[in-house]
């Protein structure tokens, strides 16, 4: 349970004015979901292994965060904490106002949050594109022309309307995991998650799905949960969220996050080429700020250096 | 060196004759040496699974030659062939299926009838390469984590002490550190054992890494085949047949609008750092 202390030092306010604070936030749409203090153990024969361990979250409508951490790290364990998949052992998470551990809520959560998984093979339900995309709606009890509705405009938001008659095994992989966002679109989700996703596409799949979510964050201000190995990917995101052993570790935005090489590596993880480039070039005294992360900026600070 | 793999004019047709006939491999030729560390790059669909299946005659070629380690793939010897050349499939852990890791491993030395204590050592040899601990070829493979499983499944491979090691994709769903540790793990073993390695892999920068050369498909031919300096080099034209090159060989690239003569044929970080701080002292 948290702590009236902790709710204190969160919210600023006195234990009265705690539900209309909470209230107010949801109607402005300010937080999608608070993780608070959330703990989930598996059963393991005989000892129990914690994934989560005393997580504490907020994600903010709009937002788009990459979740990195080592195999094994509570990473997915947390993302299905998100959309009441599993229901914390310990602390709460709250989606849009409403908890996961009361069950009345749970299908409200997961229409919010969807979800997409690793293995675009395991999640084609439809012989064609927009049966499998009308499958979400279909199972929550949406109207027949309601459903072609929402299934041919959420095609044509990520821009491919033209596969709807396809036969989806027949697809690319990145062909395949955009019918899978399409499917959660369909059900007018607030958040989407995506567990590994790009992780077994090729770099054209992975470049195709990346710009996807982009688009649905920056031009339809859907929130976005990106769990990835790959830091080129997690560039891109707002803000950047380390997991180890099942605590938040490290976050910050993309820069602040992959300039602590050292720690990062510690981690498990990896840097941006440039990055580990300029930190090389630091530790012998070329450069005196290593903060860099893309491209470009690497260009300019190097030309200023070189004259 | 003799060449352990020699290609002529290979030709491949998925469901030849029928009207969704694909070709698949069109007129490649190919040398290997022994001992090389090549990687066999291109987009999804470029052929490269396909040629990687016909070098243990998973797949027969419809037209030309192919020679694999002294064998003619379509001969009739497929068992020795297969046991020269080790293939290491896409997430090759979904295939663990014995109680044990120990088992796991031993699977293959038990059909070739190789007696019990010359399995033992060879497994423990294996073992130790693999960095997989005497505790965890006692537990079943689900036991493990994810990137353990993954050198558990390579070591039932490697154990068969094949000559040439073929990797598809063998990073994918490894976290950086886990993809690093198999990496050092495969180049002790290529420089100790003198194996052959050949990677498939969409990671132009672990290509660039560890790789001496690569071969680029596309539409099922061999398009540019050569050392990583002379592949990253072309940049636009890997990048037009759907590749692209390391991050840093983009950086190089940028900065040489504004240094002409830098070079851009650099493709690992350590280069990069040799050739900027070269610069920066020739400045000062």
């Amino acid at each position: 349970m948290i702590g009236w202390k902790e709710v204190n030092e969160r919210y600023g306010v006195t234990i009265g004015g705690f539900i209309g604070i909470i209230a107010d936030s949801n109607k402005a749409g300010k937080k999608m979901i608070e993780i608070l203090n959330a703990e989930y153990s598996y059963d393991n024969h005989d000892y129990p292994v914690k994934a989560v361990d005393d997580v504490t979250l907020d994600i903010k409508s709009g937002e788009f965060i990459a979740v990195l951490g080592r195999n094994g790290s509570g990473k997915s364990t947390l993302a299905r904490l998100m959309n009441a998949l599993m229901i914390p052992d310990n602390g709460r998470v709250v989606v849009l106002g409403m908890d996961s551990s009361e069950a009345d809520n749970v299908w409200d959560i997961r229409k919010n949050v969807g979800m997409i998984f690793q293995n675009p093979d395991n999640q084609i339900v439809g012989t064609t594109v927009i049966e499998d995309v009308a499958f979400g709606p279909e199972n929550l009890g949406v109207e027949p022309l309601e459903i072609r509705r929402r299934a041919e405009d959420a095609l044509k938001r990520i821009g491919i309307l033209d596969l709807k008659e396809r036969a989806p095994h027949l697809l690319s992989g990145g062909q395949k995991q955009k019918v899978a966002i399409a499917g959660v679109l369909a059900m007018k989700p607030a958040c989407i998650i995506l567990d590994e996703s790009t992780s077994m596409l090729d770099p054209i799949g992975r470049r195709e799905v990346l710009e996807t979510i982009k688009y649905l964050n920056k031009s339809e201000q859907m929130t976005i949960v990106h769990i990835t190995h790959h830091m080129d990917e997690a560039c891109h995101a707002d803000r950047v969220i380390v997991i180890d052993s099942g605590k938040v570790v490290i976050q910050g935005t993309p820069v602040e996050v992959f300039s602590d090489v050292e720690k990062i590596e510690k981690l498990g993880l990896d840097v941006p080429q440039v990055t580990r480039l300029l930190h090389n070039l630091k530790i012998d005294g070329f450069v005196d700020d290593s903060r860099i992360i893309d491209i470009d900026s690497a260009v300019e600070k190097l030309r200023s250096l070189i004259g | 060196m003799d060449n352990i793999i020699v290609a002529k004019n290979l030709t491949y047709t998925y469901m030849k004759g029928s009207p969704l006939g694909k070709k698949a491999l069109d007129n490649v030729s190919l040398e290997m040496k022994q001992g090389e560390f090549a990687a066999i790059i291109g987009h999804t669909g470029s052929g490269k699974s396909t040629l990687v299946q016909h070098l243990n005659g998973l797949l027969k070629q419809d037209e030309g030659e192919l020679t694999v380690a002294g064998l003619e793939t379509k001969g009739r010897d497929l068992k020795e062939l297969r046991r020269k050349v080790g293939i290491v499939f896409q997430y090759p852990e979904h295939q663990l299926f014995e109680e044990t890791v120990y088992k796991d491993i031993e699977f293959g030395l038990l059909r070739q009838n190789i007696p019990e204590e010359e399995r033992r050592a060879r497994i423990m040899e294996t073992a130790s390469i693999m960095e997989l601990s005497e505790s965890i070829l006692q537990k079943s493979p689900y036991e493990i984590s994810g990137g353990q499983k993954r050198r558990a499944a390579i070591a039932g491979i490697l154990v068969l002490e094949p000559e040439i090691l073929v990797l598809d994709e063998p990073a994918a769903g490894l976290d950086p550190a886990g993809t690093r540790e198999l990496f050092d793990i495969v180049t002790t073993l290529y420089r100790e054992k003198n194996i052959t390695v050949i990677l498939v892999s969409h990671s132009m920068e672990l290509v660039g890494d560890f790789a001496s050369r690569i071969i680029v498909m596309n539409e099922g031919s061999i398009k540019y085949d050569g050392t990583p300096s002379e592949i990253f080099g072309l940049g636009e034209q890997l990048e037009k047949i759907g590749l692209g090159v390391p991050q840093i060989t983009k950086l190089m690239k940028k900065l040489s609008v504004y240094y002409p003569d830098i070079r851009t044929d650099v493709y690992t970080v350590e280069e990069a750092q040799k050739v900027i701080m070269e610069r920066l002292r020739t400045k000062k």
